[in-house]
């Protein structure tokens, strides 16, 4: 069952001559990892970006087509692109969490990063807060690192703590969805490794949709996979399917690493 | 040619040392003989080139004395016109006494009602252009306002006096060369510094910051509270630094405006007189004590500076650690 639905939906940026993604169709399925791969500038992050409205921030962006997303409560499909007042989009973006290339904590404690959501989404109980500020960390697999320092700047922490931080701060607000924009191509491997395992970990609550240009981390962790090239979906399907047998010819080409 | 480039820089910087220290050292020299005669009790003098009677108990003495012996009738006269005129009596020996009070008073109180003013228009002005405003208004009002800040100090001063100040006049009584004049226009004049360097630190935040603050749920109110501001602090205070040291030594554009008058200013729209101005107006017909209390307040404006940059720095940078 998909939390998310893409329908024939395309995206053209303010000052590009040219569509960057034409007719997209492709279902991100509840708490299945999908990840999105495909060689630089195919739009697999413009994509991942438009399914929590990201490129709204920026002026003139264009968007066609249909991005339904689940409303768990009624169970009924809605179009995210109908989305205009700001508590809509503060709404979206709780449900729809996001992680980015680089680990970006805020220049405050580590407590602080992960109440920071919490605080500005209107909980002022500071028991509540703490609870779910130890929740998501201990979710995210750093609450034994920082238990003991969790009023200093969150600027200390290495790398991999930082991005498992950033993951924390998204979890603490219990999102539906997390899309994760090449979260680890600025860690090493070890801390990849610990960030790969939490992914897994996550997706028994939380649906994820992953974009990567590592094409092992791909098969290791997705259920299902979907290629694009060049602003179209080339090939989607179940991740052993598209790296054991893909259908397309390009497919083939790229994860045998002909071109990329 | 590794060795050269060394010395060089290294020299550069050596340079900015020894001149801090030459120009202590000479302005403390310049001011020694009205330290001596002064000492601390200049900062809290409220005189400022008052002829007194010398107090020590011997002189006076020897004066009545001598007094006394020249003392014949057809001279009486003289005297006592002499007196009427405001002349010191010959026979007393008189001293002048300096007394930095009122123009320390006066300097501190105008950088006071300018950053009281400017600090936060040019923070509104600052976040309108970085995060706000459309790329073609902000290049616009980002070049104005650039402009601004090139715009000499005694066109400040002149048109402060002469439309400004009429302005200000008729909303607050009081006169138009007054404290609260001489502090708005010197606002004004550090207003775009503290704009255009507060815009250009809050533009240094990496988008992804924001991003990832909008991403969970932050309005844009939100972004620029606890991200940007946070974020581009240090360039901020350096801003309010840099305008601090500004707004405390500005001469010409306050010479027009603060009235130039020894006294406590009664209230905020009264005239008074600043350090600089004090040292501009008096230099020329200056001699001998005047001229070492002038030094004197030199070294106390240089200590001023020095102190409130200080604390300023030390005070908001610590705060980061």
């Amino acid at each position: 069952m998909p939390i998310m639905s893409i329908e024939d939906f395309s995206f053209t940026y303010a000052s590009a001559p040219a569509r960057s993604l034409s007719n997209i169709n492709l279902p991100i399925q509840k708490n299945c990892i999908t990840s999105l791969i495909g060689p630089s500038g195919c739009g697999k992050s413009t994509l991942l970006r438009s399914l929590n409205r990201m490129h709204d921030l920026y002026p003139n962006n264009e968007y066609e087509g249909k991005l339904m997303l689940l409303n768990q409560e009624n169970n009924e499909m809605e179009n995210i692109l109908d989305i205009k007042r700001e508590n809509e989009f503060i709404e979206l973006r709780q449900r729809v969490g996001m992680i980015f290339q680089k680990p970006t904590p805020f220049p405050m404690s580590i407590f602080d990063n992960v109440a920071y959501g919490l605080r500005i989404s209107g909980i002022k109980n500071k028991t509540e807060l703490k609870d779910r500020v130890e929740d998501a960390l201990k979710g995210s697999a750093l609450f034994g690192e920082v238990s003991d320092r969790m009023n200093k700047s969150a600027m200390g922490l290495s790398g991999g703590q930082q991005q498992r931080l950033c993951i924390a701060r998204a979890v603490a607000l219990k999102p539906e969805l997390l899309l994760f924009d090449e979260p680890t191509s600025a860690l090493d491997p070890i801390s990849t490794a610990a960030i790969e395992e939490l992914i897994v970990e996550l997706k028994k609550d939380i649906s994820i949709a992953i974009v990567t240009h590592n094409m092992q981390q791909a098969s290791r962790i997705s259920d299902y996979t979907a290629f694009m090239y060049l602003g179209d979906l080339v090939e989607y399907g179940e991740t052993e399917q598209i790296f054991l047998n893909p259908r397309e010819k390009k497919t083939e080409d790229y994860i045998t690493g002909r071109f990329g | 040619m590794e060795k050269l480039f060394k010395t060089v820089s290294f020299m550069s910087a050596t340079l900015v040392m020894i001149l801090l220290a030459s120009i202590f050292i000479s302005l403390f020299n310049s001011a020694k003989p009205a330290i001596e005669e002064f000492g601390f009790g200049f900062i809290a003098g409220k005189e400022w080139g008052v002829e007194v009677p010398i107090e020590n108990p011997v002189s006076t003495v020897v004066a009545t004395t001598a007094e006394k012996k020249v003392e014949v009738k057809p001279a009486e006269n003289d005297n006592s016109l002499e007196s009427m005129l405001g002349g010191g009596n010959d026979d007393i020996p008189m001293r002048t006494i300096f007394g930095g009070f009122i123009p320390i008073v006066g300097t501190l109180l105008s950088t006071l009602i300018a950053m009281a003013f400017a600090l936060p228009i040019a923070m509104g002005i600052a976040v309108f252009l970085a995060e706000i405003a459309p790329k073609q208004i902000s290049n616009v009002v980002g070049i104005a306002i650039e402009l601004l800040a090139a715009i000499p100090s005694i066109i400040f001063g002149m048109w402060g006096l002469f439309y400004f100040a009429p302005i200000v006049q008729s909303f607050v009584g009081g006169y138009q060369v007054s404290l609260l004049t001489a502090g708005l226009v010197l606002g004004v004049m550090i207003l775009p510094f503290m704009a255009a360097i507060t815009r250009d630190s809050m533009r240094t935040t990496p988008d992804v910051l924001k991003e990832s603050a909008y991403a969970l749920g932050a309005t844009k109110f939100e972004v620029i509270k606890d991200i940007i501001f946070p974020y581009s602090k240090a360039g901020i205070i350096g801003s309010v630094i840099l305008a601090l040291g500004r707004a405390l030594g500005e001469t010409m554009a306050v010479a027009f405006l603060i009235g130039s008058v020894f006294s406590l200013p009664s209230s905020i729209n009264s005239p008074t007189v600043s350090i600089p101005v004090a040292m501009a107006n008096s230099f020329g017909e200056a001699t001998g004590m005047k001229t070492s209390a002038l030094f004197y307040l030199a070294f106390l404006l240089f200590i001023i500076s020095f102190a409130v940059i200080s604390i300023a720095k030390f005070y908001f940078l610590r705060k980061d650690k």
